[in-house]
């Protein structure tokens, strides 16, 4: 067992120079795709709520889209699927993205969190105040400057522990990019379980690594959550 | 016309096949103070949003410092404003106080003071600070709650701090929609308070209301709308004690 610490901790944290794996790779996959995802949901919330139908359906479609099919599923047809199209392979520029296992890794993760996160945003943007609204309006705020200033800032407090909850399950879900050959904390874990045929110690270690991010990221959303939803907490006596 | 700062015209609004509205007109001076009263359901507080067209009317002249908002129909016969700018810039001259306070909840009582000011009229922060924090002493709320949010204050606070957000724009005209309705009875006054002191002020004022003593005491012109048209109109104090109809007889004789 100490063995197998002593020959693989490197890896499992951050990798060697030049290549990186485990948790530094892990970390770098969450907060990659829930960016990305969280700058695609951003608008396509916005398009979901749209009063026009054919806006609102499209960003349905993909929602349901996404929403409806496994995460392995659609890593494995946005990694292998597409790759195999010849189109694709005789296209240059669409050849070089899909070549790489990391950008689709990235690619399939940030439409999925980006689908989870739309409909997240579009619940709390749906649930503004009509009164809150309607005051924006009244002192003569223009849409652009009521959604910028009220509707978005107030919805994105709201969806804040629900968004909690999405990156978390996204962390978990990075899991997956090992099966397309990045190295993430579980791909190196599988690499020395078989290597010393300890399975229990490689991914307990594995286990206890994705605990303490998790751990980080609860922390963070609840300072988060202290500062951006003080206005939900009841009455606090801060004077006589 | 000329000495007008406010003609509405002919409002006519209908809600599919209700008609809400059919034909209520108001002209206000500067410094008047007209409360609008009736019975719920008489279309008082739909006329008073069809002035700043929280309500699309279906007919309506709306004239404001002498000049015409440019309307148009629409699709589904409601009036529409031509040029959007003409709307905001005019939202920005009439400011509103609601029934239901409707601040913005994830702001604090200064910062919902500031908003408009400065993402509407284009004010810096510090001016509109400056100009919030003496409409905040205005109406009465300590300084050391300018920090809290709208959920840790009670209606009434709520409602002062609404009114100063309305007055912080600077506005030529406040309109009133029931400001007290949603209080309990004991938070009723420091509201009214503040609403008297700024009718004293000067001010020109439109107030949707239920508080009789308020219109009788503070108004200058008392409007009495019954199923969408204007009953009776006048002077409150004469208009209260001797009503001429018989609908504004009953009405009173039940809100008393």
């Amino acid at each position: 067992m100490m063995d197998l610490i002593k020959e693989y901790w490197q890896q499992y944290l951050w990798g060697t120079e030049g290549r990186p794996s485990g948790m530094v790779v892990t970390l770098w996959l969450t907060i990659l795709s829930v960016c990305l995802g969280f700058m695609l949901a951003i608008p396509l919330s916005l398009a979901r709520v749209s009063t026009n139908p054919i806006i609102s359906r499209l960003t349905l479609a993909y929602t349901y889209l996404f929403r409806g099919t496994p995460l392995y599923v659609q890593l494995l047809l946005i990694y292998t699927g597409i790759y195999s199209l010849h189109a694709v392979r005789a296209t240059p520029l669409l050849n070089y993205f899909f070549r790489d296992a990391f950008r689709c890794t990235i690619l399939s993760f940030t439409l999925n969190t980006g689908a989870y996160t739309t409909e997240i945003f579009a619940g709390a943007i749906r649930a503004t105040s009509l009164g809150e609204i309607e005051a924006g309006r009244a002192f003569g705020m223009s849409t652009l400057t009521l959604y910028r200033r009220i509707i978005l800032p107030s919805a994105l407090r709201r969806a804040l522990p629900a968004y909690s909850n999405e990156v978390i399950l996204m962390l978990h879900a990075t899991t997956l990019a090992s099966t397309a050959t990045i190295a993430d904390i579980l791909k190196v874990a599988r690499n020395a379980a078989s290597d010393y045929y300890l399975p229990f110690v490689a991914y307990g270690i594995a286990a206890l690594l994705y605990l303490v991010v998790s751990f980080l990221l609860v922390w963070s959303f609840h300072l988060a959550e202290r500062k951006w939803l003080a206005h939900l907490r009841p009455a606090i006596k801060r004077m006589g | 016309m000329g000495d007008y700062k406010l003609i509405v015209e002919n409002v006519f609004k209908r809600f599919g096949a209700i008609e809400v509205l059919r034909g209520v007109s108001l002209r206000a001076k500067h410094g008047d103070v007209i409360c609008i009263i009736g019975s719920s359901g008489s279309g008082k507080s739909t006329f008073l949003r069809c002035i700043n067209l929280l309500e699309r009317p279906n007919q309506a002249r709306i004239v404001l410092d002498g000049t015409e908002i440019v309307l148009k129909p629409d699709r589904s016969g409601e009036l529409n404003v031509a040029k959007p700018r003409q709307l905001r810039e005019m939202r920005s001259k009439l400011a509103m106080v609601f029934q239901h306070f409707n601040l913005w909840l994830h702001l604090t009582a200064i910062e919902n003071v500031i908003e408009a000011p400065m993402h509407v009229l284009g004010l810096s922060k510090r001016d509109a600070i400056k100009r919030g924090r003496e409409n905040l002493a205005k109406v009465g709320l300590a300084q050391q709650l300018e920090g809290r949010y709208p959920a840790q204050l009670s209606g009434g606070q709520q409602q002062r701090v609404a009114i100063a957000r309305a007055l912080t724009m600077e506005p030529e005209i406040m309109l009133f929609d029931e400001p007290t309705s949603a209080l309990d009875p004991e938070l009723v006054g420091e509201v009214l308070k503040v609403m008297h002191q700024l009718a004293s002020e000067g001010r020109t004022m439109i107030i949707v209301t239920h508080e009789m003593n308020f219109a009788r005491n503070v108004a200058n012109h008392l409007i009495f709308i019954d199923k969408g048209l204007i009953e009776e109109e006048g002077p409150p104090q004469e208009l209260l004690a001797n009503p001429n109809t018989k609908r504004m007889r009953q009405f009173l004789a039940a809100s008393r």
